[in-house]
């Protein structure tokens, strides 16, 4: 029998169909049904400019809008050649830290909910509340906030942002302890998570997963670690993993990445000095200042033309790959020399990570099939963009 | 754009030495651009090229990151395929780069050397119409059965076509 787990389904975590053969109750073969949510992102950036385009950008993994515009800047800075400055490498560290928190949050409290653990959704969105309003004092926006910019970002941080951080960073750690306490031991978690959804590695690798499903196989790819961005090697902090493969070995991984994530915000915070750039200094590219713009001629001219035609960069194509908190997420800009990208595409990890659920789920029950499909952290911004 | 094998990257260098001493056309031209090498492979040699970068011990790139084309209309061959692997063991990057026309967008699928490819050239299918042979699934992924066209070409309207 084929049933269709149509693309309207509270467990699919947005618009996902997957069509799946039963024998009974048990998978035979599945296959997944994408792009209810494709917008045509890459093609929209292509009749943009470059610092248009990243807007768009925050709309693809809307749980981590912050990565999207990271990894996009971070190409077209390579196209550039541009050095962003220390202080604002790591204000942009602290913040996609806290934006990959938020991100596992949602990833938890979504993931409990299926399983039915339902009082943990909103316990995680409490704190991910925090994350947020932290957002809005430093860009205005909860979500979309397109604060990281080609060649920093987009202001200056707001006045009293350290009290809120440093409160956050007290608050979290005993409610970690708490999520834990709740789900860890708990027998009804570990017997729908423990053994279900095993790939080995090397399946794994074949079939190019990255992210914490990759490092809950056992292998310690993180490319923070790995391919080091935005000032990374600085830092002291450990990429977790375990060697069971499971939907609970992945869990697990995901609850110590929120865990080293607290570390990072800690360490960047200690960094960030209170005076300083935050965008690098490149005339034609960066805009100037307003107050420079009000009374400069040569500065009024640079606003000019990087508002009207935009900047071009040389001829070329860059790749730039980043970890976001479901796996790589890559960054492929083509340039022509116009002030417009000739393409622009990106290396989606739920896209690429979902290919792997047939696999993961064939000879499983219908019920472990939400499990995979959670424990997988799919968002379908990504997946279709 | 040169023939040089002194590259920055001294890991890209191993790759094209190993590759050029396996079939020495089977690179054809070596691009370096800010510490990213690119590497031209003729599209017959493709996949044995891809088979020998996975399987040599020297190279072990296990993992096929990405596959991304480029329209380069109006210049020809316009469909410019590339493809992003990493080395897990070695901590390592390659790209590699092929060309078709648009009149034959035929290439051979990297299924078989990376079962990963399949999505991934699914959706190259799907928004450039380049036809992979040897995918086991070659069908629309992103838009649905029935659309005609394939938008991500430059010749494709970003409205679309009424």
């Amino acid at each position: 029998m084929v049933l269709n787990m149509g693309p309207q389904h509270p467990s699919t975590h947005g618009v996902l169909r997957v069509l799946l053969e039963l024998d009974g109750e048990n998978v035979v073969t599945s296959d997944p049904d994408i792009g209810y949510l494709h917008t045509g992102i890459e093609k929209s950036c292509e009749d943009k400019t470059y610092s248009q385009a990243i807007t768009l950008t925050d709309r693809m993994d809307y749980l981590n809008p912050l990565g999207n515009n990271l990894v996009y800047c971070l190409a077209v800075e390579k196209l550039l050649g541009l050095e962003v400055p220390k202080r604002a490498q790591y204000i942009r560290v602290m913040l996609v830290e806290l934006q990959r928190i938020s991100s596992h949050l949602v990833w938890l409290g979504t993931h409990a909910l299926d399983m039915g653990a339902m009082s943990l959704m909103l316990y995680c969105f409490r704190e991910r509340e925090e994350i947020l309003k932290i957002f809005e004092r430093f860009a205005g926006q909860r979500m979309m906030t397109s604060f990281i910019r080609i060649g920093g970002l987009a202001l200056e941080p707001p006045a009293g942002w350290r009290e809120m951080v440093k409160r956050f960073l007290e608050m979290m750690p005993p409610r970690v302890d708490e999520y834990e306490g709740l789900l860890t031991e708990n027998r009804i978690w570990q017997g729908r998570l423990k053994g279900i959804g095993y790939l080995s590695p090397e399946q794994l690798i074949a079939l190019s997963t990255t992210g914490p499903g990759l490092r809950a196989a056992g292998v310690a790819f993180d490319n923070r670690k790995a391919f080091p961005y935005s000032s990374y090697e600085e830092f002291d902090f450990n990429v977790p993993t375990r060697t069971e493969s499971d939907c609970y070995a992945r869990y697990l991984v995901r609850v110590l990445e929120l865990r080293e994530s607290l570390k990072i915000v800690r360490q960047a915070m200690d960094k960030i000095t209170d005076q300083g750039p935050f965008k690098a200094d490149a005339p034609g590219i960066i805009p100037p200042p307003r107050e420079k713009m009000k009374t400069e001629m040569e500065a009024l001219i640079y606003h000019f033309k990087i508002f009207t035609e935009g900047f071009s960069p040389p001829p070329g194509e860059a790749y730039v790959a980043v970890e976001s908190p479901r796996g790589e997420l890559g960054c492929f800009v083509a340039s022509d020399g116009s002030p417009k990208p000739l393409r622009v595409h990106f290396r989606a990890p739920s896209f690429v990570n979902l290919q792997a659920l047939p696999f993961m789920i064939k000879g499983q029950l219908i019920a472990d099939v939400v499990a995979c499909i959670g424990t997988i952290d799919i968002v379908l911004g990504d997946v279709d963009r | 754009m040169s023939n040089v094998t002194q590259l920055v990257d001294a890991k890209a260098n191993v790759v094209v030495q190993q590759l050029r001493n396996w079939n020495a056309r089977a690179v054809s031209q070596v691009i370096e651009y800010h510490g990213q090498t690119t590497l031209v492979v003729p599209k017959e040699l493709l996949r044995n090229t891809a088979l020998q970068c996975r399987d040599n011990p020297a190279l072990n790139f296990n993992l096929l990151s990405d596959v991304t084309c480029v329209d380069r209309f109006p210049f020809e061959p316009r469909l410019e395929l590339n493809y992003q692997m990493i080395s897990i063991p070695r901590t390592a990057r390659i790209s590699l780069r092929t060309s078709v026309s648009a009149q034959q967008p035929f290439v051979d699928s990297l299924m078989p050397v990376w079962p990963g490819a399949n999505w991934l050239e699914r959706e190259v299918f799907d928004l450039f119409g380049i036809h992979f042979e040897g995918h086991t699934d070659l069908r629309r992924l992103l838009l649905p059965e029935g659309f005609v066209g394939f938008p991500l070409r430059r010749d494709f309207p970003t409205e679309g076509q009424r």
